[in-house]
């Protein structure tokens, strides 16, 4: 076994482990922060493939912000977990179809090389100065720059509507104009008064 | 060299790289011990006191006050670390490993000089991304395992505020990216490399950028004015209220070191990194040619410029209140940063900009 391999089947059996530990751990909290470590681990093979970029984008968009703010929902969630298994006999039928699904595809893709499906050739090594980075950018940028700005659109779209759908004024709240507040001079508050004093009886 | 490494044969790079990165961890920890002794020397005199000025070493007169960050860390690591209650003991413990991990591990990509970098990887840039956007994970972690009321709103602030600012920080770093045609930071501080010494720096075309990613930086260490995650006036000391002795102290580590990785990175992104700020024609018509050289001390120089500066922000201003760091973060620097990016790429088009590579 190359140190290579090695490093492959350490990352790979602690995602397993991980990986299973959210779908077994009884706490929402420990399952979350094992989906965190399952989503590093995954970015830490994908860097043994030379795909750096994808590697960092995915700690950076599901490690830091994502599951950041799940972690946050579930921590604050009390969570009744005798409510939550309360449909499990009618939800089963359907979820088992989905596992089963999903089992056969796993099957498919692994075991194709049993069925005769030679697949596809190893890609050729990489040349020495070849950034994945670079090449991601190059390729997103011309070749496949109408998808990309399709694909930019509809998540515009779909932030401009979870905000409406939150957005409501309420009358009775008392906003604070900070340019205002910071703007403020002493005429606008004090009104000095000039008066004569009154004399003593 | 060559002795080592016939010693240790196979696993020779390993150790080598090992031996590489306590090089870099222990003179950085060293650093962390004596910013909390410049922190409250900076801030005494600012406020007309002395300061530490009793520990020293040996008995020595003139070191006293030196020894105060020693004598700290010796009395937080005799100290009794207590678990609450109900509190979830091995989340409780890993909460400090997580907050440090990050802080550490950024300095991997750093270059202090030309050639003195630990992994000169091309997506440098992204790397610290990455790696600081997952130091949230200690404090919301601290937060929640503390099973504290107080600890946990702290925790809810501080990462409220951390996602808000990485936002902004992300796109003050795409700026820089793109004034630097890299994401490798070494290949950014060359380009900034020319005749005119310091306005050859990225801070003058991204001057906007510079200053955003700077107070950024302070709020995403959650330094003053932007401390309310600890604000001690209502949530008594936020996420590390209950964490005693060394397991507190590696929170403060944690803090400290962010402080001098983000003021590095300023440096280095902004301010021209291992550079001289002297022009060569200038330094040689004073008959001094090394304050043209170029090396380590002047990053160390710059550094210590923008820590001053942290310090000095803490010394002035009074906090935020919450919904004023909110909207700072999403309402002016949002807008301004994306706002610039615009400018940047119309900017790059024209025969008017002249950091080409």
């Amino acid at each position: 076994m190359t140190f290579n391999e090695f490093v492959f089947y350490f990352f790979s059996t602690i995602l397993i482990l991980a990986a299973l530990g959210v779908i077994t751990a009884r706490n929402p909290v420990h399952a979350a922060l094992l989906l965190v470590l399952a989503f590093f681990t995954s970015a830490a093979i994908w860097v043994q493939l030379q795909a750096e970029f994808l590697a960092v984008a995915l700690v950076l968009v599901y490690v830091g912000a994502v599951m950041v703010l799940f972690l946050f929902v579930v921590m604050m969630l009390d969570i009744n977990m005798a409510r939550l298994r309360e449909g499990f006999w009618n939800y089963l039928p359907l979820g088992a179809l989905v596992a089963l699904l999903l089992v056969a595809e796993m099957v498919l893709v692994l075991g194709g090389q049993y069925a005769g499906f030679a697949g596809a050739p190893a890609p050729p090594p990489l040349p020495a100065g070849y950034s994945n980075t670079k090449e991601l950018g190059r390729l997103v940028y011309t070749e496949y720059v109408y998808p990309f700005e399709i694909a930019a659109v509809i998540l515009l779209v779909a932030i401009v509507a979870a905000i409406a759908l939150t957005l409501r004024r309420r009358k009775q709240t008392k906003h604070q104009d900070p340019a205002r507040q910071t703007s403020v001079r002493r005429e606008d508050r004090v009104r000095i008064v000039s008066m004569p004093s009154e004399k003593r009886d | 060299m060559d002795f080592f490494q016939n010693l240790f044969g196979p696993t020779w790079p390993a150790v080598w790289t090992l031996v590489k990165i306590v090089a870099i961890v222990l003179p950085l920890l060293l650093c962390v011990a004596y910013l909390t002794l410049a922190e409250r020397k900076v801030i005494g005199y600012m406020q007309v006191r002395l300061g530490p000025n009793r520990v020293t070493f040996f008995g020595i007169p003139w070191l006293r006050g030196w020894g105060q960050p020693i004598a700290d860390g010796l009395k937080l690591l005799v100290k009794e670390i207590i678990v609450p209650t109900g509190a979830n003991t091995a989340l409780f413990v890993l909460a400090p490993i997580m907050a440090i991990m990050p802080a550490m591990a950024a300095w991997a990509v750093i270059p202090f000089s030309p050639t003195l970098v630990l992994a000169d990887i091309d997506a440098g840039l992204l790397y610290i991304m990455a790696i600081t956007g997952m130091g949230v994970y200690g404090i919301i972690i601290a937060g929640w395992a503390s099973n504290s009321k107080y600890a946990f709103l702290g925790a809810l602030r501080s990462a409220a505020q951390m996602v808000s600012y990485e936002l902004a920080m992300g796109f003050a770093l795409v700026c820089v990216l793109m004034a630097a045609q890299s994401l490798n930071l070494g290949e950014g501080v060359r380009l900034q490399q020319g005749n005119w010494g310091f306005l050859n720096w990225f801070w003058i075309p991204l001057f906007p950028i510079f200053l955003v990613y700077v107070i950024s930086g302070v709020a995403e260490t959650n330094r003053l004015p932007f401390d309310v995650a600890e604000g001690e006036s209502e949530i008594v000391a936020g996420f590390h209220v209950e964490y005693s002795g060394m397991a507190f102290a590696v929170f403060f580590l944690a803090e400290y070191a962010n402080m001098i990785l983000i003021a590095t990175l300023a440096s280095i992104m902004f301010l021209g990194g291992w550079l001289s700020p002297v022009p060569d024609a200038l330094a040689n018509s004073l008959g001094a040619p090394w304050l043209a050289a170029d090396g380590f001390p002047w990053l160390a120089a710059k550094v210590s410029f923008v820590l001053f500066c942290f310090l000095w922000f803490r010394a002035t201003f009074p906090r935020y209140r919450y919904d004023q760091i909110m909207r700072l973060g999403w309402k002016v620097f949002l807008p301004v940063t994306i706002g610039w990016i615009v400018v940047l790429g119309a900017w790059m088009q024209t025969p008017l900009w002249v950091w080409w590579k």
